[in-house]
């Protein structure tokens, strides 16, 4: 029986991958897979398809949300599990599983009338000449991966505590019996040592940034150009389909359904070189 | 074991809120004789609700649901005969006209908009053009305060976009580094935020926050959409099956009547007026 759901569950990631695929793959077959994916205009009213700006305002965007929420959310991981006295604690949790909790167009909402006037004032202000008009807006990714890099961290943040809170005691207290400082102790055992964990939850923390689309949608700026700095406007895979989906028809529509193939071949790719990173170091 | 025994508690009480919550909505979906769908074009959304909840105040008997989602999917959904109105801000293609009855019910004029601090206050629709296609960049071109102009638009297949490109850009592409926002709402946030921003929506969703602009120094009003000098509009149509028929049809003579064009002057301009 229990079997049964897990296939079940298998079943629905194969039925989704190969519907997507069926419907993306007229258009695949027509443009060809590796012109679709290099391509660097995006222009559906013309029939010319090209998704490269996206595949990097992608990454950027998640690299981005990354450098945000990885460095914070490990320290604050490591603030719960080891320094935090227990009702601080209990409070910090509880506003980072709150976090988790807020739906995503509420972040965007909040990107929208906070992060991106205050990006724009910093682009106006300190960089105004260097940059040309279409980064002087705020929308972009710098707004993008600062929404992002707020939204993965309860993922961030709960995971990696587990991961550190596991560490036998044993490792910690060998440390201290040799006279080492409880932050050098941390620093050079309880992290590696938990390494593999915190590993995870920044692989499901990037799952989250990459899949993300509305809040995305409302900060990102959603133009289909190559990103220069990290004040430009991009648009990103999920965002795309999310953007252009309602009004699409035909080759259009087939173009979006094909965009989403790419997706779901990114992020396998991703998780793929994750998990593998995570298994060396676990073996090391 | 005192914890197991809570969530089970609240298992519980989940599963009945699920249970009313299926009931409640089985009693609330009325019988689908008298009932009317309607669904497409976002921009055409409000006003349809306006006109539904009239049409239902006369009609106590009848419920509309009107639903967005986009002139295409609108048009699908008609097609398929899962709405039996949709919703069309553009003009169909002569492929998705095919067994389709389509009826205008309302003109609407795309304005131009910015910010309120703005010192612009008129544009060519030459200028509109080069702003768009990236050729004019500051503001200082056009007669306003130095500073970059920030172009906003909507994605490709909105209907007030394919009307934008139609009417201004005729054949010039909208440069690639506009800032693009899929509702109008997203739209006028960006432009009511920044100081340096144009964007094009439709007449009957502008409101305090943004300041229109003139086009050729003609201001969009019903008037001058009327005679014809704001050249910037484009026509708002339901489609239905091959004929309209029963509740549809009464749908829709309403709103072609007197009584409904009335509501339609509301915030854009009557098919009787023109």
């Amino acid at each position: 029986m229990l079997l049964l759901f897990a296939l079940a569950s298998i079943l629905v990631v194969v039925l989704v991958g190969l519907f997507v695929f069926l419907q993306g793959y007229p258009l695949l077959a027509k443009t060809g897979f590796f012109t679709f994916l290099t391509g660097l205009e995006w222009l559906p009213g013309e029939g010319i398809f090209g998704i490269l700006p996206m595949v990097i305002g992608t990454l950027a965007v998640t690299l981005g949300a990354l450098i945000i929420g990885v460095p914070l959310g490990v320290t604050t991981a490591v603030f719960l599990a080891e320094y935090a006295p227990e009702r601080i604690a209990f409070w910090t949790r509880r506003a980072v599983e709150l976090l988790a909790g807020i739906p995503s167009v509420v972040y965007g909402l909040f990107g929208m009338t906070v992060i991106v006037p205050l990006v724009r004032h910093v682009a106006l202000n300190w960089f105004g000449d260097l940059l040309s008009p279409e980064m002087r807006t705020g929308y972009g990714i710098l707004a993008a991966s600062l929404v992002l890099g707020i939204m993965i961290l309860p993922t961030i943040v709960s995971i990696s505590e587990d991961a550190l809170r596991a560490v036998p005691k044993a490792y910690k207290e060998g440390s201290y019996a040799l006279g080492v400082h409880q932050w050098q102790t941390i620093w050079h055992n309880t992290l590696p040592a938990a390494g593999t964990g915190i590993m995870s939850s920044v692989i499901l923390g990037m799952g989250r940034a990459i899949g993300e689309t509305m809040a995305i949608l409302m900060v990102a700026g959603n133009a289909p150009a190559f990103p220069t700095s990290i004040f430009s406007p991009v648009r990103t895979l999920s965002g795309n389909i999310g953007l252009e989906m309602s009004y699409a028809s035909g080759e259009h529509a087939q173009a979006l359904f094909a965009t989403g193939v790419v997706l779901f071949i990114v992020i396998m790719i991703l998780n793929g070189l994750a998990l593998l990173i995570a298994r060396k170091g676990a073996n090391a | 074991m005192i914890s197991r025994l809570k969530r089970s508690v609240s298992v519980k009480i989940l599963f009945v809120i699920l249970v009313v919550a299926l009931l409640a909505g089985g009693c609330a979906s009325a019988d689908p004789e008298n009932t009317i769908n309607i669904s497409g074009s976002s921009s055409i959304q409000p006003l349809s609700e306006e006109l539904a909840n009239a049409f239902m105040e006369e009609n106590s008997e009848i419920t509309i649901n009107v639903a967005g989602g986009g002139s295409s999917a609108g048009i699908k959904a008609t097609r398929d005969g899962t709405s039996d109105i949709g919703a069309s801000s553009r003009e169909l293609e002569s492929d998705e006209r095919e067994g389709l009855t389509v009826i205008p019910i309302a003109i609407d004029g795309i304005t131009l908009v910015v910010n309120p601090e703005s010192q612009v206050d008129n544009l060519t629709l030459e200028q509109v053009r080069l702003i768009y296609s990236g050729q004019i960049t500051n503001w200082s071109e056009v007669g306003g305060k130095d500073g970059a102009i920030n172009t906003f638009t909507r994605e490709e297949g909105s209907g007030t976009r394919g009307a934008f490109e139609d009417l201004v850009m005729k054949g010039a592409k909208i440069s690639s580094k506009t800032g693009v926002q899929n509702t109008t709402g997203s739209l006028r946030t960006a432009v009511a935020g920044d100081p340096h921003a144009i964007a094009y929506i439709s007449l009957g969703n502008v409101n305090d926050s943004i300041k229109v602009l003139a086009v050729d120094g003609v201001m969009p009003e019903s008037e001058t959409i009327k005679n014809g000098s704001y050249k910037l509009t484009r026509s708002f149509f339901y489609l239905t099956g091959e004929q309209p028929r029963g509740n549809a049809r009464n749908f829709i003579d309403f709103v072609l009547s007197p009584d409904g064009q009335q509501i339609v002057r509301q915030n854009f301009i009557s098919i009787s007026d023109n």
